[in-house]
């Protein structure tokens, strides 16, 4: 090991290299030239640098909730008042199934992802993330899933399943026409771009630590990420299968999901919820990562028991595989079998109980400071403690049956999945932005903001609970009066709008911020993990030198000045790589050039997969140009990078 | 913005939704509504290579229409076309999968005879079912004959089928139905 | 009587609705309000618990200065273990517990079906109910549509099939929900106790009406049952004034027959609902609209104008064949 140490430190002289000979602004010259992007629109498109791609991912997916907030809106408005006909039926069920696969496909996936794929680089001390291409085909692919769907939607084909699209429902009978085949293609694309930056997150964190940051030293967001990032590879599959057959079903007459033929139309939940529970704390650990780095750094403290929190991440991971039955109780399967998943459902509740207590004790041994990203995190806990013990309620089977299904439901989701990730997410936006632009976010305009948003979700979702218990199905576009559900709903429709307005206000704050916010300083937070050891906005290359490890507050801890490593080409785009556990350096890895074949490739492949909705020869055919794409894609390097080692 | 559109995908998918915006429209009634509309006259009943009469113009709104087949094959099973036509095979009624027509295999015709029944043993639906049903139920026997547009039929329904999947249905060359006897 | 001091502080308006579950008019949703308010205190006990700690935690030492304290940002003071392991034992026993209790109360609800005395077939459709009771000798049986009547204090197990998609039957005030999905057989067990008019819905997205999907229930005395039990059991009666007739031969000749049933007549179509005594019924075209003869004008001149998408078509009547058959609809009580 210490071999490897060495070699790394001590490089041949044939190329140059970072080091005390090569540092400051000749070094940085040098750097910028050699990780930049090409010029032009043409170099935009080629870029690899993990820092675009995470910027492109959290703007998409912005821009995808913002398209499904207002469907959120149109809905809510219909729901304002009973038997109201401002949206029909059809339509209706369109606008539901929009805002569900938009929210959880377009927007909360994606971001928590776009997020991981910006900061868990910086945070790791590296210049890249593992596989730079492969990130890039993920952004592209996700965007074409999402065009697809949306332009679809625009165009009068959008799906009317809702974002579950149970068959017989969305089966060949009854889906008619092609809304449920793009729906399905959709899932496709977003599983592609989700496995994509998954394995490029894990690939990333386990082999590019910087030299020192062993897996126990590791930010708890890193972990967040690897845990996410497995859980995306167990559990995206399961999905796709499910979509592949129901495609299949449609295209072709197969009969995986008729009973007439010994199909099931039962399989697909079973399949759709083994991938459809995980994903919620795909979107929701996260933000616990998110919670972690800003309850620390507020506190002015480290995160208190960090094993436990690691620990609860990890065990929540493991655990999220075994509750997918609760999602089914009511469809009569066995019911002592229930009681299985009953269990399961409750224990998951122990290490996120685990979790808040940890971020209580920080808080509780530090010393708070009430700044906008903080205010989230403790809206967070206010909110997400709800939805966490609505969701006991829900898994006792004798509860669920009467709940599920009913606004309380969507009272429960919406409170773990907005106070649990989105609120977070918020929080990490601020908490982040100056270190994506340079410039620090109004605080006053954020408080606004916050308070608006955290006040107008109470008074949107908390009387949800209470129209479900007196009897109000979800997915319904119209009740009658009478059923003491007038009070709720038009409460809930005022609390929506509030939140809306704030969620304009943030925009507007986030606009007005970029372009002419206060500089940041590199670490304007005081915060102690190695993003903050570089500029704000950071370079091409990341860090001038790669950062040395000794602790897990690595600038709390380093005093004035961070020991780096040197020994890196800087004429070649070269990463160090380090050991799994023990992060020791191993072996010094080329890092791909900037190249437009992502792209192509998604094109190739969009064109494939839109086709293969409507004959199942455009699978075959389409996948000669894939395979030219890729063969482009993966031609060897130029002799002069791969030669002199 | 602009280069979201410059992503070729977005002109596909434009293609494939433009193409659908017919495809995918629902309509609940029948327009013009029954009492205002004529049927088909007894004078379109021609067997053989007769002079056909011109189109009907409401043709344009249930054929390839995927809702108005969707519609069309939830009746062929309830009003028990299953029983004499099964799934398009032919028993005791006439196959439906060939290009055979002996009565016309345009939609129009085809609502004709379901409309006015025809001899051994085909009864008239003439106010037993809604002209739109009866456009429905043409709708959808065309595409057992493959004469639908494949992205708007349904690859079968949740039964027991005999048949290939409607989607892969070759279109059959319509043809009087007794061509190959001469 | 404390718990329904404490039900009435839960349901502040609703209680009297025909469909909640705070009504606990069947012995599975007593069991729901009962588990319902363990649970409501448990977790409201945590969550001020947590609330608590979370203020303080940021109120104590809100002005002290902001330092990382070099070395010193990794200590915890003694309390944080003992905490956390007392912590984690609330967390664990109060699960069990709740678990525990969850799990008797479903094992009692099963209980409730074990020797039912009464029994009828529910199959879903899109977007209504078919209903038949079930007995051994036909004759006796009796089926209907979008509406169940069950006389109070019997147990009763409803058998749940689907002729098109999954839907979800549920009577809130009654029990829980239960799925009917194509291809398999579910069973629910309802044990009505007191006597009411309630409404149950679809629970379970079906399509373009789901939301139009309702079932009208009425638990009444076993008397008033048997009555109503009886009068089902006749055919329709025979049309007396002209305009009865006329509305009579168009139902039975034309569209109208095709699909619907009505028990004594030629009309027999088995793919709608069964038409015998539907004006006894308290709503049009499950829950769509209530039971009028203004509503029965609309519905049977224009339905796609009152539920868009559903699958009876409109007609296009004339204005005298409609006087008939609304005049004739109203006399099959």
């Amino acid at each position: 090991m210490k071999s490897a140490a060495e070699r790394a430190k001590l490089p041949p002289a044939d190329v140059p290299r970072d080091g005390p000979n090569l540092t400051g602004e000749e070094l940085e010259t040098k750097l910028s030239t050699t990780w930049s992007n090409p010029p032009g629109f043409v170099g935009w498109l080629s870029s690899v640098d993990h820092k675009d791609i995470g910027r492109r991912y959290v703007i998409t997916a912005l821009v995808f909730l913002a398209l499904a907030g207002v469907l959120a809106i149109a809905m809510r408005l219909q729901l304002a008042r009973p038997d109201n006909d401002l949206i029909g039926a059809a339509r209706y069920n369109e606008i539901f199934t929009m805002h569900g696969t938009t929210m959880m496909f377009l927007f909360a996936v994606p971001v928590m992802q776009g997020m991981q794929i910006y900061l868990t680089p910086l945070m790791i001390g590296t210049r890249s993330n593992a596989f730079p291409r492969l990130n890039a085909f993920s952004y592209w692919m996700y965007l074409a899933g999402g065009l697809l769907l949306w332009i679809a939607f625009v165009l009068n084909v959008g799906p009317d399943v809702g974002w579950f699209a149970y068959p017989p429902l969305s089966g060949p009978q009854f889906g008619v026409g092609k809304r449920v085949d793009i729906w399905a293609q959709m899932i496709t694309f977003t599983e592609v771009a989700a496995l994509a930056a998954a394995v490029s997150l894990t690939a990333t964190i386990l082999k590019q630590k910087a030299p020192g940051m062993s897996l126990a030293r590791m930010p708890i967001f890193v972990w967040a990420t690897l845990v996410t990032s497995l859980m995306v590879i167990f559990s995206m599959p399961s999905v796709a299968l499910a979509s592949g057959m129901l495609l299949s079903d449609r295209l072709v007459g197969t009969h995986f999901y008729n009973p007439a033929e010994r199909g099931d139309a039962l399989l697909w939940q079973h399949l759709f919820w083994f991938f459809g529970h995980p994903e919620v704390y795909i979107i929701f650990l996260p933000a616990t990562g998110f919670v972690s780095e800003i309850v620390a750094t507020f506190s002015r403290r480290s995160i208190v028991m960090y094993p436990i929190v690691v620990m609860s991440l990890v065990a929540t991971g493991i655990l999220a595989f075994g509750l997918w039955v609760h999602h089914m109780f009511a469809t009569g399967l066995p019911r002592i079998g229930y009681s299985f998943y009953t269990a399961a459902s409750m224990s998951v509740s122990i290490p996120t109980g685990l979790q808040i207590f940890c971020w209580i004790a920080t808080l509780w041994e530090g010393r708070p400071q009430l700044k906008v990203p903080l205010l989230y995190v403790i809206g967070f806990i206010f909110t997400f403690v709800i939805g966490g013990l609505t969701g006991v309620m829900i898994a006792a089977v004798p509860l669920d049956l009467q709940l599920h299904d009913t606004y309380f439901i969507v009272a429960h989701f919406h409170y773990v999945l907005i106070g649990g990730a989105v609120f977070p997410l918020l929080g990490a936006i601020t908490y982040w932005f100056p270190k994506a632009t340079g410039r620090l976010m109004s605080e006053t305009l954020g408080k606004i903001a916050f308070w608006m948003i955290f006040l107008g979700f109470q008074l949107a979702f908390f009387p949800m609970h209470i129209a479900g218990i007196y009897g109000m199905p979800r997915r319904v576009y119209t009740y009658p009066a009478g059923m003491g559900l007038e009070l709720p709903n038009m409460l809930s429709t005022l609390g929506s709008l509030v939140v809306s307005t704030a969620v304009l206000l943030f925009v507007v704050n986030l606009v007005i911020s970029a372009r002419s916010g206060r500089r940041a300083a590199p670490n304007p937070w005081g915060a102690p993990s190695l993003e903050w050891a570089t500029s704000c906005p950071p370079p091409p290359y990341n860090f001038p030198h790669i950062p040395l490890v000794s602790s897990r507050t690595p600038l709390w801890d380093a005093g004035e000045k961070l020991p780096v490593v040197h020994g890196l080409r800087v004429e070649d785009r070269e990463l160090v790589l380090t050991t799994v556990m023990s992060a020791e350096p191993d072996v010094r890895e080329p890092s791909p050039e900037p190249s437009p074949w992502p792209l192509i490739g998604t094109v190739a492949t969009t064109a494939m997969f839109v086709c293969s909705i409507f004959s199942p020869w455009a699978v075959l055919v389409g996948v000669v140009p894939v395979a030219l794409a890729l063969t482009a894609w993966f031609w060897p390097k130029s002799p002069r990078l791969s030669g002199s080692l | 913005m602009s280069l979201r559109f410059r992503n070729s995908t977005a002109l596909l998918a434009l293609a494939a939704a433009l193409w659908g915006c017919n495809r995918e429209e629902r309509q609940t009634r029948g327009k013009p509504l029954g009492e205002t509309a004529t049927a088909a006259m007894p004078d379109t009943v021609y067997p053989g290579t007769g002079n056909a009469p011109a189109p009907d113009p409401r043709a344009a709104q249930y054929e390839g229409n995927a809702s108005a087949i969707a519609q069309g094959q939830m009746l062929y099973n309830q009003m028990n076309c299953v029983g004499c036509h099964f799934h398009g095979g032919g028993g005791m009624g006439v196959a439906l999968m060939d290009g055979k027509w002996r009565y016309g295999g345009r939609i129009d015709q085809i609502v004709a005879s379901i409309d006015q029944g025809r001899p051994n043993g085909m009864p008239a639906w003439r106010h037993r079912l809604t002209e739109q049903q009866m456009w429905q139920l043409a709708a959808y026997v065309r595409t057992l004959s493959g004469q639908e547009r494949k992205d708007a039929v349904s690859a079968r329904a949740d039964e027991v089928s005999n048949t290939p999947p409607q989607t892969q249905t070759k279109r059959e060359p319509l043809m009087p139905a007794d061509s190959d006897e001469q | 009587m404390r718990r329904e001091g404490l039900l009435a502080l839960l349901c502040l308006s609703g209680c009297s609705g025909a469909q909640t579950a705070f009504g606990g008019q069947g012995a599975e949703d007593a069991n729901f309000i009962q588990l319902f308010t363990v649970f409501m205190i448990v977790c409201t006990v945590m969550y001020l618990l947590v609330s608590a700690a979370l203020i303080v935690a940021v109120w104590r030492r809100r002005r002290t200065a902001m330092v990382v304290e070099d070395c010193n940002h990794q200590a915890t003071s003694g309390v944080v273990r003992p905490a956390l392991i007392g912590w984690t034992a609330l967390i664990a026993i109060g699960l069990t517990a709740l678990t525990l209790v969850g799990f008797f109360t479903d094992r009692s609800n099963a209980r409730n079906g074990s020797h039912p005395q009464l029994k009828l077939t529910v199959t879903a459709n899109q977007w209504w109910w078919d209903v038949e009771y079930d007995w051994a000798d036909v004759s006796k049986s009796v089926r209907t549509a979008n509406e169940i009547h069950l006389p109070v204090g019997i147990p009763v197990e409803v058998t749940l099939k689907s002729n098109d998609v999954i839907h979800s039957f549920w009577i809130p005030n009654l029990a829980g929900k239960q799925d009917l999905i194509p291809g398999r057989r579910t069973d629910a067990q309802l044990l009505p106790r007191k006597t009411g008019l309630y409404r149950g819905q679809c629970a379970e997205f079906c399509g373009t009406q789901h939301a139009q999907m309702a079932l009208d229930v009425t638990v009444e005395s076993k008397a008033d049952f048997e009555k109503w039990y009886g009068a089902q059991l006749q055919t329709a009666p025979v049309p007396k004034t002209p305009l009865q007739l006329a509305g009579y031969r168009y139902i039975t000749t034309r569209e109208c027959a095709s699909c619907h049933n009505i028990s004594g007549t030629s009309a027999g179509g088995q793919v709608a609902p069964d038409l015998t005594h539907f004006a006894s019924r308290r709503s049009i075209a499950a829950g769509t609209l209530p039971m009028n003869t203004g509503n029965i004008y609309g519905w049977v001149a224009d339905p796609q104008s009152q539920k868009p998408g559903n699958h009876m078509p409109t007609i296009g009547l004339k204005a005298d064949d409609l006087h008939g058959i609304v005049a004739y609809l109203e006399t099959l009580k």
